[in-house]
Order: structure tokens, then C-alpha cells, then sequence
């Protein structure tokens, strides 16, 4: 075989399904941050991510009418767009959001819900994200949710019906890598939809830990975006991800404290 | 007649409608979405949707995000 058209774990038969759909990619990034729309679509299509998360903000009245828009070069239908709800800090809007959104992609209900609770952390506001949740799952919404590394919450936003759910591995933009390892494997032992870390991965090692955890995905963008060199890193992001996932599959060998020879002993003629 | 456009105060001619409106603004044809007092307006009703004075219309559409 000369052409290795698929990746190892699409060949192996190990999609990441959401909300019924598979997904050959576990890598999701978002489209923020770029320098312009040719860094943003050189850096996705390095990255071979599937699933593109993109921002819904007032249109520009009156000036620049041609300017490049964004899903000129991140088309719908070569990605999956997932709108998310950054900048709210209420219910309301967010669910205003989403609905705007979904009018936005032609009934599209994939969403990516974050409600923040405070500008210093973006931290996730909990009580505001639930309120938010049971509107939306009761308005047919699939909901991929940003939460706290909290076990109870996250398992919270399973029952209520979000189809993925998001724990932070630190603060959003903050490169910071996974702060709560053990909290995170706990939500992954934990739950029946698929673990995506999202925010604060800083380099490829970080997404790689958390696929070790037995995450099923990670998000991210600035780890990306904020890079010295974007394709480069997306590019690296995507190799992490892929040796993460294969290493979690694979099984690691448990941690000794003292040495096991490789070689063997018997057989030696010295 | 008087308007609040994203977030803007803007002054248009009265009995316009949604697809209109949209023409002025040279936004016609562009993949966007309408809300006018915090309800959406379908694509499907932007030519029989009427602008009353006051409405408070937003119009949005997907920029680069995480």
C-alpha cells in the first residue's frame, strides 16, 4: 500500500461519534484570533479538524460590504460549524444566540454552550449554564457545553441531555495545560457522552495528556492561533491528539518506582 | 420612520420590509440573521415582514471564534 488515505484511528474503526454523527477527527478548533482569513483556512485544513467552532456578532453596517466572510473559507459543507455562545454572561443571551445561530445555518442545532460568569477567569457561570441548558435541550438543540472540571456538574449536563460535555483544562487562552488531571479522568470514567477538553491547552503535549486521560476530544484555538506559527502548530496539535488517543487505546504500562531490564537476564555469556 | 439597528439609531422610509431593509444596507444575498424585538425573523418571511418604527432589529452573522 502506497497511500495512507485515513488516519490510524479512522482506520482502526475508532470514530468520535456526537450526537449520532462520526468523526474521524478528535481535534475541534475554533476561528478566532487569526491574522487574517488565509492564516485561519491554512491553519484549519492543517489541523484536519471536522468540527469548526465560529463566533455569531453583530454584522458591520454600511462599511466594508465585501469584506472576506468566514464561511467563505470555512465552508459549511466541507465542516461541521459549531456556533457557540462566547461573550454571554446570561441565559438569555445565550439561548438568543443559539437560536440566532440556528436561523444563521439553516436549522443547524449543533451549538457550543459556554455562559461565562466573570472577565478575569472567563470561567464557566454553572447555575446560568444550566438555565440555559434545559431551555435549549427542550428547543431540540444538541448541546456540546463548556463546564468547570467539576464531576458533579459535568454529569449534571449529561442528564439534562447535552450531548458532549466540555470540561476546561484551564482558563480560556491561558496555555496553562491541564490543571486537574485526576478531576478530568473522574468525568470521563463517569460519563455515557463523549469528554471534550476545551481551553487551556498551551502545546501538542497537553492535548496529548488529555487524550491519555481518556478524553474523547479536545477544543481549542488560541493554543493554535496564538502560535508562532499557526499551521505549524495546528499541524502538531493534530499528531498530539492522534498519539493521545493511540496511547490511551493502547495502554500504558503502570508507573515503578525502581528498574525492569529490557534485555533478558538468562543467556548472558559474560 | 425611526429604527434601532444594531444597536444604532438610523432613520428609513416607513412600509419597508425585512428583504428591503436589507437591500439599503447592501446586505442582500449575504448569510445572516435577523431579530427584530428579540424575535427572529425567518428567511423565508423577510419579503412580507414589515419594519414598524422603534423596532429594535439586529443582524448578525458567524465571525472567527473559539
Amino acid at each position: 500500500m502506497s497511500t495512507v488515505m485515513h488516519s490510524p484511528a479512522a482506520m482502526n474503526g475508532d470514530p468520535l461519534i456526537i450526537a449520532g454523527v462520526e468523526y474521524h477527527s478528535r481535534l475541534l478548533v475554533g476561528t478566532g484570533k487569526y491574522k487574517d482569513m488565509e492564516e485561519t483556512r491554512a491553519a484549519t485544513e492543517a489541523s484536519g479538524a471536522e468540527i469548526v467552532t465560529v463566533a455569531i456578532r453583530r454584522t458591520n453596517i454600511g462599511q466594508n460590504a465585501d469584506e472576506p466572510n468566514l464561511l467563505d473559507v470555512i465552508s459549511p459543507q466541507q465542516y461541521t460549524l459549531l456556533p457557540n455562545t462566547a461573550g454571554c454572561y446570561t441565559a438569555e443571551d445565550a439561548i438568543r444566540t443559539c437560536r440566532l445561530a440556528r436561523e444563521l445555518l439553516d436549522g443547524h442545532e449543533l451549538v457550543k454552550l459556554e455562559v461565562l460568569g466573570d472577565e478575569k477567569t472567563l470561567f464557566p457561570d454553572i447555575m446560568q449554564t444550566l438555565q440555559a441548558t434545559e431551555v435549549l435541550v427542550r428547543d431540540g438543540f444538541k448541546i456540546m457545553v463548556y463546564t468547570n472540571d467539576d464531576p458533579i456538574v459535568a454529569k449534571r449536563f449529561e442528564e439534562l441531555g447535552c450531548v458532549a460535555v466540555m470540561p476546561l483544562a484551564a482558563p480560556i487562552g491561558s496555555g496553562l495545560g491541564i490543571r486537574n488531571p485526576y478531576n478530568i479522568m473522574t468525568i470521563v470514567e463517569n460519563a455515557t457522552v463523549p469528554i471534550l477538553v476545551d481551553a487551556g491547552v498551551g502545546t501538542a503535549s497537553d492535548a496529548a495528556l488529555a487524550m491519555e486521560l481518556g478524553c474523547d476530544g479536545v477544543l481549542m484555538n488560541t493554543a493554535i492561533a496564538g502560535a508562532r506559527d499557526p499551521v505549524l502548530m495546528a499541524s502538531a496539535m493534530k499528531k498530539g491528539i492522534e498519539a493521545g488517543r493511540e496511547a490511551y487505546r493502547a495502554g500504558r504500562i503502570p508507573r515503578k518506582r525502581f528498574a525492569s531490564a529490557s534485555s533478558p537476564i538468562d543467556g548472558t555469556f559474560f | 420612520m425611526h429604527i434601532i439597528l444594531n444597536g444604532d439609531q438610523r432613520e428609513f422610509p416607513d412600509s419597508l420590509s425585512a428583504s428591503q431593509l436589507l437591500q439599503d444596507l447592501g446586505l442582500t444575498g449575504k448569510r445572516l440573521a435577523l431579530e427584530i424585538n428579540r424575535e427572529i425573523v425567518p428567511r423565508s418571511t423577510f419579503d412580507s415582514h414589515i419594519i414598524q418604527p422603534g423596532d429594535r432589529i439586529e443582524i448578525v452573522h458567524a465571525i472567527g471564534g473559539g
